[in-house]
């Protein structure tokens, strides 16, 4: 057997291989839930889709769900195209998620709405930003193992959640902060559907606009611009990129400084418009999906919307099947775990071919 | 003044009790040492704990409350143990074996296929916990009393003798020394062990070659796909004889679907930095993030805000370490050269 390297091959075969991947991954997917459930797989998947788009509330939903793991995958995506392993999404998600909720609860009514709004995103960016500085300044300098460190800051950020729900729990002793503004004088203040249209909420379709407009610009920005352009370069080699006169350690502060901004924007989206409230469940593992959602989408924004779609419906389904079967909802967590396996070891035979030894007899 | 005396006389509580804490870890950071020695950096290490403290309990569970319950027998102490320790063991090495085969051979990304097993290994084993909680009747209800009881048997009449000795002291040696499940000798016995193999074995040397440099270790007639695949595979059985000791030592035979082990999980990845790849280092080093993880308990007139702020400590620590290791880039303190990198023979 011998393995080379494919030289380029077609979009079409390369989908292909992936439906073939995606296929075979239900069908493994679909032994499992009939070892257990004992039940017509064909059946569970027709439930699993009523589970995610059953109703306009469950599609929204769905919907809701995805637009977030997409919005924190797009946040990795610089620095993932700059080979910079950022597993700190989580917490810089969360870092943001603290900065809005900060607003929401002590200056709510205290001043007018669309500067309370204004305070809110430029923190959560601030701090987002410095969360994902600081990993990337130490690469720079000292070529710290950043894979490792952004894994460590996501522990920091949860703990300072954690810091957080404590100081600002709500009633005291219930160990959370609850929905932040929900009656009242400050009903409904800082809520993103509130801004501009009074008592009627259309947070959803907020998150949605948002989203896309981010992908839109992270997919200009890293395709169509100089920066965008020198982040390739190194990423692909360092020394390329030093020799083109490219100063390297600017492009890993510069970058990481934009990804953990643009996670920490999940994060506001995710208080603003989806939970109005702030838990480690802000994040809630999200921001390690994200990488997985990013990195098969080989860093395109728009891909990644397919992808998150393709991990929410599954999640969404798993849960429906959960509670139809009286199974626990971690199902989802094992059905998403043997399709995201498939889904990479598809990209092999997508990479590579295959020959086979033939014999020369003849 | 006062608080710090009683801090004083409460140490060797906190020290037991982050002794009982760390060797959860310090499993989880062996496995992690011989997989990251190879070059494979998994960061599927909570998933895989997760796979051998269901698969150990689990186990147990259908021997000792269905089998022995169905034909009236007393469960033997001596084949819980073998039982729980084997199934807990093969659980993560075939996890790690996922991982190996996607990784090695199939040659995906070791990042993203590592957090995946996280996703795949927390989903079984928080599935079945919850599964079996059913079985038995309801959340927290699951008991494994003899396995549990013979994981958490130590020598009480060595303890009690010991603690006699010192108890004008105003603390137990015999408590503090030897009132472990046997599970925590066999770490300590482990790390030594892998000590003297990484630096005074040929296989060891091997090993070690393959994580610093893939290519001259190949050229140097070593079987680089036998050894990481190998090395991940036992890496990944010890790491979930971790998540045993968490379901068995740690909370008594039941399961909890916390997310406890998942934390644990990113507690044993940072150890593994905070250790410097080095197993004799991890022995203290396990205990130290122990006893800091506890330290808020023990501390008088920490608030509960306080008290999260504490708990940041380990990974605060932890990141000093990556970064004096990285600055002072003192040799003998570094990563494996090669962790985290692909190995293509063809691709040089």
């Amino acid at each position: 057997m011998h393995i080379s390297k494919r030289t380029n091959i077609s979009t079409g075969k390369a989908w292909l291989i992936r439906a073939i991947a995606i296929l075979g991954a239900l069908i493994v997917c679909a032994f499992v839930i009939f070892a257990i459930v004992k039940m017509n797989p064909i059946k569970v998947y027709i439930s699993m889709f009523n589970g995610a788009f059953g109703t306009n509330k469950r599609i929204w939903v769905t919907v809701r769900d995805l637009m977030i793991l997409t919005c924190i995958a797009i946040g990795l995506a610089p620095a993932f195209k700059m080979r910079f392993w950022n597993i700190g999404a989580e917490g810089q998600m969360l870092m943001g998620g603290i900065a809005t909720a900060f607003f929401m609860i002590n200056f709510a009514g205290k001043m007018p709405l669309p500067i309370l709004f204004i305070c809110m995103i430029v923190t959560s960016i601030v701090v987002g930003a410095i969360w994902g500085l600081i990993p990337g300044f130490f690469k720079a300098q000292w070529n710290t193992n950043e894979t490792l460190f952004t894994l460590m800051m996501n522990y920091i950020a949860i703990q300072f959640t954690s810091y957080a729900v404590s100081k600002w729990e709500n009633p005291p002793g219930s160990n959370s902060v609850g929905i932040i503004n929900r009656s009242g004088a400050t009903k409904n203040a800082g809520w993103i559907g509130n801004m501009f249209s009074k008592g009627y909420n259309v947070d959803y379709a907020w998150l949605v606009l948002i989203t896309l407009v981010l992908a839109v610009a992270v997919y200009y920005y890293l395709t169509y611009t100089k920066q965008g352009y020198e982040i390739a370069v190194v990423g692909d080699s360092e020394n390329t990129a030093r020799y083109a006169g490219i100063r390297v350690k600017n492009v890993y502060m510069r970058t990481m400084a934009i990804s953990g901004a643009l996670c920490a924007l999940a994060g506001f989206l995710a208080v603003t418009a989806v939970s109005h409230t702030i838990s480690t469940d802000t994040a809630g593992g999200r921001g390690f999906t994200a990488i997985i959602v990013a990195w098969l989408a080989k860093m395109n924004p728009f891909v990644m919307i397919l992808i998150s779609a393709l991990i929410t419906f599954l999640n969404k389904g798993a849960i429906q099947i959960a509670s139809d079967f009286g199974l626990n909802e971690y199902v989802s967590q094992i059905i998403t775990g043997i399709i995201l396996f498939f889904i990479l070891g598809s990209e092999f035979f997508i990479n590579y071919e295959v020959h086979f030894a033939k014999s020369h007899k003849e | 003044m006062n608080g710090f005396l009683n801090f004083l006389i409460s140490f060797p509580t906190l020290l037991h009790s982050g002794i009982i804490f760390g060797t959860v870890i310090m499993y989880g950071a062996l496995g992690e040492i011989i997989t990251e020695k190879s070059g494979n950096l998994n960061l599927g290490v909570p998933g895989i704990m997760y796979l051998g403290g269901i698969a150990g309990l689990a186990s147990t569970f259908f021997y000792e409350n269905i089998y022995c319950v169905n034909n009236g027998v007393q469960p033997s102490a001596f084949l819980c143990i073998v039982m729980a320790l084997v199934a807990a063991f093969l659980a993560s090495a075939l996890g790690a074996l996922i991982y190996s085969f996607l990784t090695i051979t199939l040659r995906t990304n070791q990042n993203v296929t590592g957090l995946t097993l996280t996703i795949f290994g927390s989903g079984i084993g928080n599935f079945f916990g919850g599964s079996l909680n059913k079985l038995a009747g309801g959340v927290g209800q699951i008991n494994t009393l003899v396995t549990s009881a013979s994981f958490r048997a130590y020598p009480a009449k060595l303890v009690n003798a010991l603690d006699k000795v010192t108890e004008k002291l105003h603390f137990g040696l015999g408590t503090l020394l030897f009132s472990y499940g046997f599970l925590t000798f066999v770490a300590i016995a482990l790390a030594i062990f892998l000590w003297y193999f990484f630096t005074k074995t040929r296989t060891g040397l091997s090993l070690r070659a393959v994580g610093e440099n893939t290519g001259t270790a190949d050229a140097a007639g070593i079987n680089v796909t036998a050894f990481k695949y190998l090395a991940t595979c036992i890496g990944g059985g010890i790491s979930g004889i971790g998540g045993l000791y968490y379901v068995m030592n740690y909370i008594g035979g039941t399961w909890e679907n916390q997310g406890t082990i998942e934390a644990l999980g990113w507690l044993a990845v940072a150890l593994v930095i905070f250790a410097t790849w080095k197993p004799l280092r991890s022995i203290w080093g396990s205990y130290l993030f122990g006893v800091l993880y506890w330290a808020y308990f023990y501390i008088p007139g920490l608030t509960r805000s306080s008290q999260e702020i504490f708990k940041m400590i380990p990974y605060i620590v932890t990141i000093f370490v990556l970064l004096m290791v990285s600055m002072r880039r003192k040799k003998e303190d570094q990563p494996p050269a090669s962790l985290g990198l692909p190995y293509f023979r063809e691709e040089r």
